[in-house]
């Protein structure tokens, strides 16, 4: 198992040595040895113990309060170790040594004493310790990558020696991929960024040959001719892509997603679609608006949308209804509490106004405020959250215009709403106007609304939308 | 007092590109910069910048800052614990985690911010504390201030107006202290008072400590006139000019990288995540229909993520597939209310129709987020 190493180091003689070496030093590590023997390729390097080094302050002892690194990482110099803390200060402990941790003298909350070991670094014999060059790393140990959990908050993505290697040649450290540990950036990667930058490399094209510097021999019978055509060509190497999968688990409120979104494509979706022209209704709007600000709301197109939905779903409240789970019972809801997707940093919230049966769109207009500027801080509360019956998704907002939304189970029918557009259209006398053109986007559960109930709630709702006035005759 | 724009000093470019050769040759090597941001984060980045980036072998270094309100947390300590984070929210006082170690503090603009870039082996915490009240004293000779062993200062030997962090790296150390000027007491007293229960942990503990503002003492004091005083102060022992050079935070040109140390310092990873191990032990009473339930939960969180969870409910109060999922998902999630918030109600969708298991999972899991 030792053989590995024989090509580097420079005599059978030293290897042995080492071999022997490290059976003595470390008869305590032994079977911690032989279970890394097993399991990574092995080393014969020297195993050093570094100790904690002075404080300063005439500080004997220091809390360890977090690992950066574990057993069998490999560490460059000046990788950061440990976090410790004495009376208020925190120690950033660094790396003396390139090589690889063999162990940890404490665990957290452990009371460490300058002076003493903090960790023994098996020092890869191929390298010496110069404090001054950048180092290349030695292939990381470990077989998954734990990262995710580990690195989080870790400081170092780049020695500093390495960051001012980008600073002199004005690089931004987060557009060099890391090729290193924990996706740490090396010296190799910056020059070759570097190359990258300055065209040093070139692309591989169908027709380029890679020409190898051509050598004396061949170059000797060259004709006049040949030698001034023959422009030097660079190798062309081919650019290696270093980047990493990452796998995260799948927590807390995606894991939930996931289980509504699996139930919801278990409801046999129909889709429906038709254009509105809004032209009247922008012009309302536009009139409003000022009066909405006096009140100190920001008035939007979505209460109006919501409003005209719940007319609509007086006339036809199968779509405000739930079906059980066994399909046994249709539950009409008589509250109309309509949904309305936002788009948070978390992902996907739908807090839905209550009783919009009962609210003038003024009323709307300040709930869905008071649920914007919540949902912007990350503060809904369970009630804003639960209890919808409806929803209305106004993806428009970010772009797109025609879309198939996903029913939010327990409901039957949500409605995606593209955006504005200013389009031509030909009016009543034929003549090419100018018209503010929306796409809606209907899905519904076929297993209790069919095509001719959706399309009839939808020419209700378009009616309203188009006919403002229309609103006034129905409003409730 | 001359104030400089940071763009006409060539100092900062030399600093950077040849470590060893410092243009500047003033006798005493040291500099005074200032903040032209109030913004917490952006402070904290441009401390972790010159910590990373300047050499400050031939030259030390004081930053000055102020703050908007924020409660700053040290590197080991655990929000929970140490304040109001529902407070906090509502009154949308950001929360920091910094870098050095030590307890939790209250900034806003009534408090002055001092930090003391040095090399790690001039790092002297006594010494600089000691600057600051030779600079106040002389200020107003009458002012009864000391520092005491535990590097805090004293007002009227009795109050703490300063308390102090240290944070060291391989070839630099700063120390930065608060200073208390004209700040909000009320506020601070009630952000800085936890009303979470049942957190068992060993994250660095605050000790609290009376406070008092130097403009109690003295109302002719602000904070311009403080800071002045102690750049002034420290011009004087580092035989430099006493002028302070204006340095903006968001500038990448002049501070490259310091937009990423930035968001860093706000990721949930950072303020919350790295929060030591703790657990919470403690009972919910749940007032529910005629009856109050007790109902008893254990969680414990790592890294900001519940590892582990049980809730003793009475039993079938629950149906125990729901509980089960419930308990399912609450593990590895963050421990946080909007992530629980927006994580229960999702499930809710996929229970049955049922009002009656609607109220007591709503009422549950309300109980279960006002612990966060």
């Amino acid at each position: 198992v030792c053989i590995h190493r024989v090509r580097s180091c420079s005599t059978i003689r030293v290897i042995k040595s080492k071999y022997v070496c490290v059976f003595d030093k470390s008869a305590l590590n032994f079977s911690h040895q032989q279970r890394l023997f097993r399991t990574s390729p092995v080393s014969c390097g020297q195993i050093v113990q570094f100790k904690l080094s002075d404080i300063g302050e005439g500080i004997t002892e220091v809390t360890v309060k977090e690992w950066y690194i574990k057993e069998g990482d490999s560490v460059s110099q000046f990788d950061s170790i440990c976090e410790v803390q004495s009376d208020k200060a925190s120690v950033t402990i660094t790396s003396r040594y390139d090589g690889v941790i063999r162990k940890l003298h404490y665990s957290i909350d452990d009371i460490a004493f300058v002076g003493k070991p903090l960790v023994d670094i098996e020092i890869d014999p191929s390298k010496g310790v110069s404090p001054e060059e950048d180092v290349v790393e030695t292939p990381p140990m470990s077989h998954e990558e734990h990262t995710h959990q580990e690195i989080k908050g870790h400081k170092t993505l780049a020695t500093p020696a390495v960051r001012r290697l980008a600073m002199e040649n004005n690089i931004k450290l987060s557009e060099v991929v890391g090729t290193g540990k924990d996706n740490r950036i090396l010296k190799e990667d910056i020059l070759n960024y570097l190359a990258k930058q300055t065209g040093a490399i070139l692309p591989p094209s169908p027709k380029a040959e890679i020409v190898p510097p051509p050598r004396k021999t061949e170059a000797v019978p060259a004709a006049p001719k040949d030698r001034a055509r023959r422009v030097p060509v660079p190798v062309s190497r081919p650019i290696a892509f270093s980047g990493k999968d990452r796998t995260e688990p799948v927590t807390g409120f995606q894991k939930a997603m996931v289980k509504t979104m699996s139930a919801a494509l278990k409801i046999p979706h129909f889709g429906y679609s038709d254009e509105i022209d809004l032209t009247q209704l922008v012009q309302l709007r536009e009139e409003l608006k000022p009066v909405a600000e006096i009140r100190g709301v920001k008035l939007s197109f979505m209460p109006f949308f919501i409003k005209a939905a719940s007319l609509g779903l007086l006339q036809y409240p199968i779509l405000n209804a739930s079906l059980d789970e066994n399909c046994q019972n249709v539950t009409y809801k008589a509250s109309h509490n309509i949904g309305v997707a936002m788009d948070t940093e978390q992902g996907l919230i739908v807090p839905n106004v209550k009783n919009v049966q009962v609210c003038s769109v003024f009323d709307i207009a300040v709930e869905l405020n008071r649920l914007q500027s919540l949902g912007s801080a990350g503060q809904l509360g369970t009630s804003d959250l639960t209890g919808g019956t409806f929803t209305l998704s106004n993806i428009g907002t970010i772009g797109g215009t025609y879309a198939k939304p996903v029913i939010l189970p327990p409901e039957v029918a949500i409605g995606a709403l593209g955006k504005i557009q200013v389009l031509p259209r030909f009016n009543g006398r034929g003549e090419v106007f100018k018209a503010q053109i929306m796409n809606v986007s209907w899905s519904a559960d076929h297993r209790v609304i069919d095509g001719a109930t959706m399309a009839r709630f939808s020419n209700l709702w378009k009616s309203y939308l188009e006919n403002p006035a229309s609103m006034l005759l129905d409003l409730k | 007092m001359v104030l400089q724009s940071f763009k006409n000093c060539l100092w900062l470019s030399c600093v950077l590109r040849t470590p060893k050769a410092c243009f500047w040759s003033t006798a005493g090597g040291g500099l005074i910069i200032q903040s032209v941001s109030n913004d917490v984060y952006q402070n904290l980045a441009v401390e972790d910048w010159i910590h990373d980036h300047m050499d400050l072998e031939k030259q030390q270094i004081l930053f000055l800052w102020r703050n908007s309100p924020a409660v700053v947390i040290g590197r080991h300590q655990n929000p929970w614990q140490e304040c109001n984070l529902r407070l906090l929210r509502q009154k949308n006082i950001k929360l920091a985690r910094r870098r050095s170690g030590g307890g939790t503090v209250y900034h806003d603009l009534g408090n002055v911010n001092l930090t003391f870039f040095t090399t790690r082996k001039k790092y002297e915490r006594m010494g600089n504390l000691k600057l600051v009240v030779k600079a106040l004293k002389a200020l107003r000779p009458q002012l009864d201030v000391h520092v005491t062993d535990r590097y805090d200062i004293l007002l009227n030997k009795q109050y703490k107006i300063s308390g102090t962090a240290a944070k060291l790296g391989r070839t630099s150390a700063y120390h930065h202290c608060t200073l208390l000027c004209n700040a909000d007491k009320f506020v601070l007293s009630s952000v800085l008072k936890s009303p979470y229960k049942g957190l068992k942990s060993n994250a660095t503990p605050s000790v609290p400590a009376s406070v008092k503002n130097l403009f109690e003492e003295d109302a002719s004091l602000t904070s311009e006139i403080i800071l002045d005083a102690i750049a002034k102060e420290y011009a004087v022992q580092h035989q430099i000019d006493h002028h302070i050079t204006l340095i903006n935070p968001a500038d990448e040109t002049l501070l490259p990288g310091i937009s990423n140390k930035t968001k860093e310092l706000q990721t949930w990873e950072w303020v919350y995540g790295k929060t030591p191990k703790f657990s919470v032990s403690t009972c919910l009473n749940m007032a529910y229909k005629d009856s109050v339930l007790d109902v008893k939960v254990n969680m414990d969180v790592k890294h900001g993520r519940i590892e582990a969870c049980n809730i003793d409910l009475p039993e079938q109060w629950l149906p125990p597939g729901l509980y089960n999922e419930l308990v399912k998902s609450l593990i590895g999630s963050k421990f946080c209310p909007n992530e629980i918030t927006m994580l229960v109600t999702t499930l809710l969708k996929v229970c049955p129709q049922d009002d009656e298991l609607h109220s007591r999972w709503s009422l549950l899991c309300e109980n279960m987020i006002r612990l966060m």
